[in-house]
C-alpha cells in the first residue's frame, strides 16, 4: 500500500480511538474532580480508582434501545448524533501533539480548524429540531446564537495570535515558542515585551470564548437542566446521547489544544527541556482541570447575560485589543 | 408592515413545565404560555399528589391523625407536628410541662435549619451549580442524624403528642447538638463566600421576581417570601406560641421583594435558629416530658380551634372544628406554600423562563403540602 495512504488511515483510526478514550477518561476525570471538591471520592468500584467506571457506562449506552420519538424528522434526527462526532474526527487532524505527532502539516491549519469546528453547531441545531421536542428546540435555539456569538470574539483573538506569529501553520506557531516559558505567546518578552501587556487578554478572551463554545458550565444554556430538562439531547437514547456526550469531550480537548498551541507553546517545555508531546498532554489536561473547576464551582448564567457579554464586553475588548495589537506589532 | 409585526409577536407556544420536570421539585405543573422565551401568562395546575389529608381526619381519631401531619411538607415535618398538636391541646385544653415546650422548641428549629439547608442546595441546583448541594446535605445530614436519635425517623417525624413528647433528649442529643451549632457557625461564613458573593448568583437574583409587598398581602403569602417584601410577619412573634416568648431571637426583614431578598432571609433565619438551639440548651429545665394529666382519649368539647405555627415556608394553621366525638367534625389545613405558589402567575408574566425558574425556586416550594 501507498504508505502515504496507510499512514493516513493509521491516523484516522488512532484520531477515532483518541477521541473515544480521551472521552472516557475526561469523564472519570470530570467526576473524580467534581466528586473531591464536593467531599465525596467519586468512582472507585469499577477498576482501580474507578479507571473502567465510563467504560461500564459506555457498554451501556450502546447497549440501550434507540428510540425515535414519535413525529421526529428521522432521517435529520438520526445524522445528527454522527454530525457531531465528524467534525470533532476531523478536527484531530490539524492538530499537532508534537513535532513528529501530527496527521497532516497544514499550511492554514488554524483557519481549517475553524471552518470544521463550526459544523459541530449545525448538528446541535438539527438534533433540537428533529426531536420534535419544544425544550429541544429552544435549546437549538439558544445553542446557536451562543455559538454565533462567541464565534466571533474567539476568531478575533486568533486573528491576533496570527497577526502576531505570521502564520495560519500551527506545527510554526509552536515552533516560534521554542525555549522557555519567556518565548511562550501568552508573555512573549524576547520576542517583543510590549505585546506582554496584550496577549494575556487574548488568552482569557480565547479561553472564555472556548469555554463557550463548547457548551461548558457555566455557559452550558444549552443544556441548562433545570430548566429545558436536558436541551437539544433531551429525546436522543443510548449512543445518540453517547455520541453527543463523546463530541462535548472532544470538543473540549480541542478548544483547550488550540488554546496551548496558541498561546502556551504546544509541545514545548516551560524551561526549555525535553519537548515533546507529554508536555502538551500535561497542558492541555490542566486547562482542562480548569475547564472541569469552573463547571464545578459557579452557577449558570442566563442566555441573555451571556450574550449581553460576548456582545457588549467581550467583542468591544477583542476589536480594541486587535487594534493595539496591530499597533504594538507596527511600533515595537 | 406594522400588521406583520404584530402577528408575529402573538406566536406564542404552550410549554408545560412537569409534572415530570427537574425544576418543578416534585409533581408541579405549570402551564406556561410563551413568547419565544418570555412567559405571556404562567398557569400552575395543581392536584398531581392530592391524598385527601383533611377528609382523612375527618375518619380517624384526633391521634391516628398524627403521622398525616409528617407528610405535608417533608422537609419540616416537625414544625406540622407542632402545629397540629398545639391546636388539639388548645381545643382539649391540655397543658405541656416546660420541658417539653423547650424540647419542641429545640428541634423544630433544628429541622427548620435542615429544611432551610435542603432549599439552599435545591435552589443553587435550579441555577445550575452542583457543589453548594453536597455541602448543605452534609451540613443536613448531621441534623437527620441527631433527630434519628430522639424522634426515631430522619424524615417524616410523627415526634410530638398531645401533651407532650413521644421520647425525651439524652446527654448525647445534647452534646451532638452543641457539635453541630459550632459546625454551622463555622460552615456559614463559607457559604456565603462560596455562594451569595458569587457574581453570577447576584445577577441572577438581584431585581429578578419582585413581588410587592401589596401582591403577598392579596394572595396571603408568609413566611421568608412574606418577609424578603418587607412584611415583618413572623408567628412565633406576632401570635407567640409554645415557649418563643422566652427567646431572644430577631426576624430578617428585607425589603427589596426580589430572589436575593428572599436568600437571603432564609440564610438569616439559620442563624436566627442557631441562637434560638443555643438559649433552648441553656434553658432546657428538668421535669417531665408527658403532661399527667394528659388523657388517653381526647374529645374535645364543642367549637371551633385555631392555631398557628411559623413553619419553615410561613404560617401552617390548623382549623379544628370539634363535635365532642373522639373524631374532627371537620380539619382544615392552612399550608404556606399553597399561597406562596399563588402568586407565580402573577408575578412571573413577562419573566424568562431562566428567570421564571429562579423565582420559583426562591419560593420554596413543597408540592406535597401545596396538595394535601
Amino acid at each position: 500500500m501507498n504508505p502515504e495512504v496507510s499512514r493516513l488511515l493509521i491516523y484516522v483510526v488512532a484520531a477515532i480511538a483518541f477521541v473515544a478514550l480521551n472521552a472516557a477518561m475526561l469523564v472519570w476525570m470530570e467526576r473524580k474532580v467534581a466528586g473531591h471538591m464536593q467531599g465525596r471520592i467519586g468512582p472507585k468500584e469499577v477498576g482501580p480508582f474507578g479507571l473502567l467506571q465510563s467504560f461500564a457506562d459506555g457498554i451501556k449506552l450502546m447497549t440501550k434501545q434507540l428510540i425515535v420519538p414519535e413525529g421526529a424528522d428521522v432521517p435529520l434526527f438520526k445524522v445528527a448524533p454522527m454530525l457531531v462526532m465528524i467534525p470533532a474526527v476531523m478536527c484531530f487532524v490539524t492538530i499537532p501533539f508534537s513535532e513528529t505527532v501530527a496527521a497532516r502539516n497544514i499550511n492554514v491549519g488554524l483557519l481549517l480548524l475553524f471552518a470544521i469546528a463550526s459544523v459541530n453547531i449545525l448538528a446541535l441545531l438539527l438534533g433540537g429540531w428533529a426531536s420534535n421536542n419544544k425544550y429541544a428546540v429552544i435549546s437549538a435555539a439558544r445553542a446557536v446564537s451562543q455559538n454565533v456569538a462567541y464565534e466571533i470574539p474567539m476568531l478575533i483573538t486568533a486573528i491576533t495570535v496570527v497577526m502576531f506569529t505570521r502564520t495560519m501553520n500551527l506545527h510554526d506557531i509552536v515552533m516560534q515558542q521554542a525555549g522557555g516559558f519567556w518565548n511562550w505567546n501568552i508573555l512573549p518578552f524576547t520576542k517583543n515585551p510590549a505585546m506582554a501587556l496584550v496577549m494575556p487578554i487574548s488568552f482569557l478572551i480565547f479561553f472564555t470564548c472556548s469555554m463557550a463554545e463548547t457548551n461548558r458550565a457555566p455557559f452550558d444554556l444549552g443544556e441548562a437542566e433545570s430548566e429545558l430538562v436536558a436541551g437539544f439531547h433531551t429525546e436522543y437514547a443510548g449512543m445518540g446521547f453517547g455520541l453527543f456526550f463523546l463530541g462535548e469531550y472532544a470538543n473540549v480537548f480541542i478548544g483547550c489544544s488550540l488554546a496551548v498551541i496558541l498561546f502556551l507553546g504546544g509541545w514545548q517545555c516551560p524551561f526549555g527541556l525535553a519537548p515533546g508531546i507529554h508536555w502538551f498532554l500535561i497542558k492541555v489536561y490542566s486547562l482542562i482541570f480548569v475547564v472541569m473547576w469552573a463547571r464545578w464551582t459557579f452557577p449558570r448564567t442566563t442566555i441573555y447575560g451571556l450574550l449581553n457579554l460576548s456582545w457588549k464586553i467581550l467583542i468591544p475588548i477583542s476589536l480594541f485589543n486587535l487594534v493595539l495589537t496591530g499597533a504594538l506589532i507596527k511600533v515595537f | 408592515m406594522n400588521h406583520l409585526a404584530s402577528d408575529m409577536h402573538k406566536e406564542t407556544f404552550v410549554l408545560n413545565m412537569g409534572p415530570q420536570h427537574p425544576a418543578t421539585h416534585g409533581v408541579l405543573r405549570v402551564k406556561l404560555v410563551l413568547d419565544g422565551e418570555y412567559i405571556v401568562e404562567a398557569e400552575p395546575v395543581l392536584g398531581y399528589i392530592h391524598r385527601m389529608h383533611e377528609k382523612m381526619g375527618e375518619n380517624r381519631t384526633w391521634a391516628q391523625f398524627m403521622p398525616n401531619t409528617g407528610r405535608l411538607d417533608y422537609l419540616s415535618a416537625l414544625s406540622y407536628n407542632h402545629g397540629y398538636v398545639a391546636a388539639v391541646e388548645r381545643a382539649a385544653g391540655i397543658e405541656v410541662p416546660e420541658r417539653a415546650e423547650v424540647i419542641r422548641v429545640m428541634t423544630v428549629e433544628l429541622n427548620r435549619i435542615s429544611s432551610h439547608l435542603l432549599w439552599f442546595g435545591a435552589y443553587l441546583l435550579d441555577l445550575g451549580g452542583f457543589t453548594p448541594l453536597l455541602y448543605a446535605f452534609d451540613d443536613r445530614e448531621q441534623i437527620l442524624d441527631l433527630l434519628e436519635s430522639v424522634t426515631g425517623s430522619r424524615l417524616t417525624y410523627c415526634y410530638f403528642r398531645f401533651g407532650g413528647l413521644y421520647n425525651d433528649i439524652d446527654d448525647d442529643f445534647i452534646a451532638g447538638l452543641k457539635g453541630f451549632v459550632e459546625r454551622l457557625r463555622s460552615r456559614l461564613p463559607m457559604y456565603h463566600t462560596l455562594v451569595t458573593k458569587n457574581i453570577i448568583l447576584m445577577k441572577r437574583l438581584k431585581d429578578i421576581g419582585v413581588v410587592s409587598a401589596d401582591m403577598c398581602r392579596r394572595y396571603g403569602a408568609t413566611g421568608p417570601v412574606a418577609r424578603g417584601s418587607g412584611i415583618d410577619y413572623d408567628v412565633r412573634k406576632n401570635e407567640p406560641y409554645s415557649v418563643y416568648p422566652e427567646f431572644d431571637f430577631d426576624v430578617p426583614v428585607y425589603h427589596e421583594g426580589d430572589s436575593m431578598a428572599r436568600y437571603m432571609v432564609r440564610m438569616d433565619e439559620i442563624e436566627q435558629s442557631l441562637r434560638i438551639i443555643e438559649q433552648a440548651i441553656a434553658k432546657l429545665p428538668e421535669g417531665p416530658i408527658m403532661a399527667e394529666k394528659a388523657p388517653k382519649i381526647i374529645k374535645p368539647a364543642k367549637g371551633d380551634y385555631y392555631h398557628a405555627v411559623e413553619a419553615a415556608r410561613g404560617s401552617f394553621g390548623v382549623r379544628l372544628v370539634s363535635d365532642g366525638t373522639n373524631t374532627p367534625y371537620r380539619l382544615k389545613l392552612r399550608s404556606p406554600s399553597f399561597c406562596n405558589l399563588s402568586l407565580f402567575a402573577e408575578a412571573s408574566q413577562g419573566m424568562l423562563v431562566a428567570d421564571a425558574v429562579a423565582f420559583m425556586g426562591s419560593l420554596d416550594l413543597v408540592i406535597p403540602e401545596i396538595d394535601r
